[in-house]
């Protein structure tokens, strides 16, 4: 396979790039306040506190096992389906608390999307991996608006061109990097107004990881997006802000720019720089 | 030296093991073979039309008619009715303890059922004819002493366990993942197990249900002790009837000399057995091996 097509930046070459682009300040859309998060006995998360800026992208990076991707599922709850787990602090999206009591999880897991590691469509067609979020909200409506709906979304999964032909044909036939796009049509179409991505790359070849990114870089202007990566020019090249993530504790979080050129923990530093991780 | 007899001994050990492992597939082309001899002498003098689309099985009668259809009607009854307990019950109990159930409770209910699956069927015999055909008694005015319906009931209840324990692996076995992105777009937990979990393992729960019923069409002891002795067709359940199992063990036992035609039905009703439930086996373990690469 020709990998050609991708010249990967340096990363102050990207660095400077975002620090050019301005990463200008938008309002709060995610803040959390002393976050610490147990599995069991096992503490996972000690007391993190960041505010995540309405449509931009923010990246969170750190060695495996940091704590990055469970501080992702406690953004909308997905930590409650794992028994014996237990957080304390806030979490509060547009200003109210996530676990308060008597929030509806149902509702927050509408408006906070996610998109997983490994592609999990469900072995259905590639219609219905759609519909189906759809369905379950009750925002199906009639048969042309749940057509235009599936169409709306794979359009801005950028798979609607690749797919449009063969929408009755099951999900499982599609590549690996196409089941990732459907997988975020998927949850773009009932409409969330965050998401959260896990690694979403980490399993696509170079091509496929670069169209995943190129789709990141699209979707800011309408979503909130989080993303989770091990991969720091991944970090580098798509995310306004970047954390860093260090044995369940939040070493640094600042515009990307400065995260990758100037960071001010030696940590940061090391980790950036490839001395450990 | 040492080395060579190392080497012998290996040999041996491995000749051992290849002879144990012959043994038991030439026995079990033994049977067969025996099965299909005797077979094929009935089908010398009774056609197989007859026997296949014949209404009436009086081969121990004077008056002798080779019509194996009331025997097939009998089993297909009864397996029904036990269907009709062991499906839904199994499954229920199934997607209970995959989705719902705390770890803690499934450690202990599977196991418990699976017990359930090594109680002797002689055991669920005894039960059928003294036990449930009374108490139905008293709930159906009517119902005969021997009848279709009381075993046919509690088959179901001993099929159970095998319905809900390997529905439960193919529940089971569907990745997290799937869960985790249903539970993501705001499904609930019904919506999730219904709508997602279900579809997802179906075919390794028709894989139960088809073994499920394989092992009721093959089930002998719970209806010869309690279904009768008459072989009926009829979709009555409140009658004695007889199943292809029944009725084999019926000339076994009896005084029907060796060697005579009458003697030669139960390989030929034996044979019909074999076919029908291999057939169900092949067909469940090809839904099985879809499943398995679904999620490889």
């Amino acid at each position: 396979m020709s990998s050609s097509t991708t010249a990967i930046p340096s990363l102050a070459d990207v660095a400077q790039q975002s620090a050019e682009s301005g990463a200008a300040d938008t309002p709060t859309k995610v803040d959390v306040d002393a976050l610490s998060f147990f599995y069991g006995e096992k503490q996972a998360l000690e007391g993190v506190s960041l505010s995540i800026p309405a449509n931009q992208v923010t990246a969170f990076i750190g060695p495996s096992g940091c704590g990055k991707s469970t501080f992702l599922r406690t953004l909308n709850r997905m930590n409650d389906i794992i028994p014996r787990t237990r957080v304390v602090g806030k979490v509060a999206i547009d200003g109210d608390d996530i676990y308060a009591p008597g929030t509806d999880v149902v509702e927050l897991r509408r408006r906070v999307g996610m998109v997983f590691q490994k592609s999990n469509p469900f072995p259905k067609s590639i219609y219905e991996n759609i519909a189906y979020g759809l369905r379950i909200n009750g925002m199906a409506g009639a048969r042309s608006e749940l057509d235009d709906r599936v169409e709306s979304s794979l359009q801005a999964a950028a798979l609607w061109d690749e797919v449009s032909d063969r929408l009755r044909e099951s999900a499982l036939a599609l590549s690996g990097g196409q089941q990732q796009r459907l997988c975020i049509a998927r949850a773009l179409a009932v409409q969330p107004e965050v998401l959260l991505m896990d690694e979403p790359a980490s399993a696509l070849d170079p091509i496929a990881t670069q169209r995943i990114e190129e789709l990141v870089y699209q979707l800011k202007s309408k979503y909130t997006i989080v993303i989770v990566t091990h991969n720091m020019q991944q970090a580098a090249r798509v995310s306004d802000r970047t954390a860093v993530f260090w044995l369940g504790k939040l070493v640094e979080y600042d515009k990307t720019s400065q995260i990758f050129t100037a960071p001010s923990e030696k940590l940061t530093e090391d980790y950036v720089t490839g001395r450990f991780g | 030296m040492a080395s060579e007899r190392r080497d012998r001994i290996e040999r041996l050990i491995e000749r051992g093991l290849q002879a144990c492992a012959g043994l038991s597939v030439l026995v079990t082309a033994g049977i067969l073979v025996v099965l299909l001899v005797e077979t094929l002498q009935f089908f010398r003098e009774v056609s197989p039309f007859e026997f296949l689309f014949g209404t009436v099985w009086t081969p121990l009668f004077l008056q002798k008619s080779f019509g194996v259809l009331p025997l097939v009607g009998g089993t297909l009854l009864v397996s029904f009715i036990a269907m009709s307990v062991a499906g839904p019950a199994g499954l229920l109990t199934a997607i209970y303890l995959s989705e719902y159930a705390p770890s803690r409770v499934r450690r202990v209910v599977k196991p418990v059922l699976e017990v359930l699956a090594g109680v002797p069927t002689v055991v669920y015999g005894y039960f059928a004819l003294l036990f449930v055909t009374p108490l139905l008694q008293q709930l159906i005015p009517g119902l005969s002493g021997f009848n279709a319906l009381s075993p046919g009931l509690v088959m179901g209840i001993m099929i159970l366990p095998m319905v809900s324990s390997l529905s439960e692996d193919a529940l089971h076995g569907v990745p997290r993942g799937l869960r985790e992105a249903a539970y993501a777009l705001g499904a609930t937990k019904m919506q999730t197990t219904v709508r997602v979990v279900l579809p997802a393992a179906l075919s390794g729960i028709s894989a139960a249900g088809i073994l499920a019923v394989s092992r009721a069409i093959g089930e002998t002891m719970i209806v010869t002790i309690a279904a009768g002795q008459q072989p009926r067709l009829t979709a009555n359940p409140l009658v004695p009837i007889e199943t292809m199992t029944a009725y084999i063990v019926q000339v076994s036992l009896g005084d029907t000399p060796t060697g005579t035609l009458a003697y030669r039905t139960i390989f030929a009703v034996g044979m019909l057995l074999f076919v029908s439930t291999f057939l169900l086996n092949l067909v469940s373990n090809w839904l099985r091996e879809r499943f398995r690469e679904e999620y490889a």
